[in-house]
């Protein structure tokens, strides 16, 4: 979706203010946030792919005047309401006023945590011949689905070549709408700067991105 | 937000879906087992190790899992070599993605709007927001994390460290240098 989540090349957002001696979290309420995001996707309420789709989802002005982890949590309650699994009155009240619903992989408990310390496997078997190879010449497609995509907008219709071939991994956009894993080749593509950005921007510059197959076309 | 946030926690405790014992344990695991100790080990390795250099940047996953003692480490790692001729600079600009098992959680800078939107457009001006500045005739390569693949950058190994222990070099290896937005520490500078 074209969202301002996309923000990759908008300008007026002011400098980069890092934090000396950052906490890992201001507040506790942030690592309960953290925590409740990481027990409910391993058990199987949602993928990590549709909990992005539910950040970006919120009201722009939401998104943009919130810090990352109320983003977290709006997301959630939005996400768990529109899934069942929690509803509107009981995220009001604080307090359980209906049955639940059956999680995929059963509660949350603390044999599981261990669990969600390694990173989740995202390679899958190769559904067909992969189409680019590295050095290949390819135009990033002029798509805008409305729904989740991980193609950001700065790159749609610019050309750049293929540098690394990732193999299939799990295709975000289907599986943000629960359409199933649909695996995907990925690659990373690099684009000039200039290409990107215009004729007069810094001639050292390189991006890339990494690209699922279905964002690409031979260029 | 506090209170919002335990009225939820309240509702998924009550209706069975997580055991809140389990959420202290994952906050837990979190403050204790992630962090930038992790990469500054592999950083300093491949520093002091030029065959686990190569491995590590044939194929990052498979060199990091290998030394064990690093807490351990999922798949799609991909590390990135920074020399005289190029930096490497890590975003995301679509949302927060970041090596968590060699970093840690990303700092609020990472996930925020003016790093999210500068760092692909106008890199050269981030790193100065970070007091970096590059000669200007080196290449700046700059690695959008769009997809579940994950890059830690390699920083050039400071002078004047020959002969140092692994130990000692992974000191040097700071957190920004392994995003690409600083550099290691210089040996007997002030920190």
């Amino acid at each position: 979706m074209n969202g301002v989540h996309d923000m990759g090349g908008m300008d007026g957002f002011g400098k980069v203010e890092p934090e000396p001696n950052e906490p890992m979290f201001h507040t506790r309420w942030e690592s309960r946030v953290l925590a409740m995001v990481r027990a409910m996707g391993a058990a199987g309420a949602f993928n990590i792919d549709t909990s992005r789709f539910y950040r970006e989802s919120l009201p722009p002005h939401v998104y943009l005047s919130s810090s990352y982890y109320k983003k977290w949590l709006l997301g959630l309650e939005d996400m768990l309401i529109a899934k069942g699994f929690v509803g509107k009155d009981e995220v009001g009240k604080g307090h359980a006023l209906a049955p639940a619903k059956p999680l995929k992989r059963g509660k949350f408990t603390a044999a599981d945590v261990e669990r969600i310390m390694v990173r989740g496997k995202f390679g899958r078997d190769a559904q067909a011949p992969a189409k680019f190879k590295a050095g290949d010449r390819v135009r990033a497609r002029n798509i805008h689905p409305a729904t989740h995509t991980r193609l950001p907008r700065y790159v749609r219709g610019h050309v750049g070549v293929v540098e690394r071939d990732h193999g299939v991994q799990v295709f975000p956009d289907s599986a943000a709408n629960e359409a199933g894993e649909n695996p995907q080749w990925l690659y990373t593509v690099v684009f000039d700067g200039a290409e990107l950005w215009g004729p007069d921007s810094d001639p050292t510059v390189k991006i890339s991105v990494d690209a699922f197959e279905p964002y690409l076309e031979k260029a | 937000m506090e209170l919002r946030v335990r009225a939820l926690e309240t509702v998924l405790s009550e209706k069975g879906y997580v055991d809140p014992a389990a959420l202290d344990a994952i906050v837990q695991a979190y403050e204790t087992r992630i962090g930038p100790h992790n990469g500054a080990r592999v950083v300093a390795k491949a520093w002091a190790d030029p065959a686990f250099k190569r491995a590590l940047l044939e194929d990052a996953t498979k060199a990091v899992g290998a030394l064990g003692h690093v807490s351990r480490v999922g798949d799609h790692l991909v590390a990135i070599e920074n020399t005289p001729e190029r930096h490497n600079m890590v975003v995301c600009t679509l949302c927060s993605c970041y090596p968590w098992e060699m970093l840690g959680l990303p700092p609020v800078w990472y996930k925020a709007a003016p790093y999210r939107s500068r760092a692909v457009k106008d890199p050269r001006g981030v790193l100065k927001d970070f007091g970096v500045s590059l000669p200007k005739e080196t290449e700046i390569r700059v690695w959008d994390s769009t997809a579940e693949t994950r890059f830690l950058v390699l920083p050039m190994r400071p002078k004047g460290t020959d002969g140092w222990s692994e130990e000692q070099l992974a000191e040097l290896v700071t957190r920004d240098s392994m995003i690409g937005t600083g550099f290691p520490k210089t040996p007997g500078a002030p920190s």
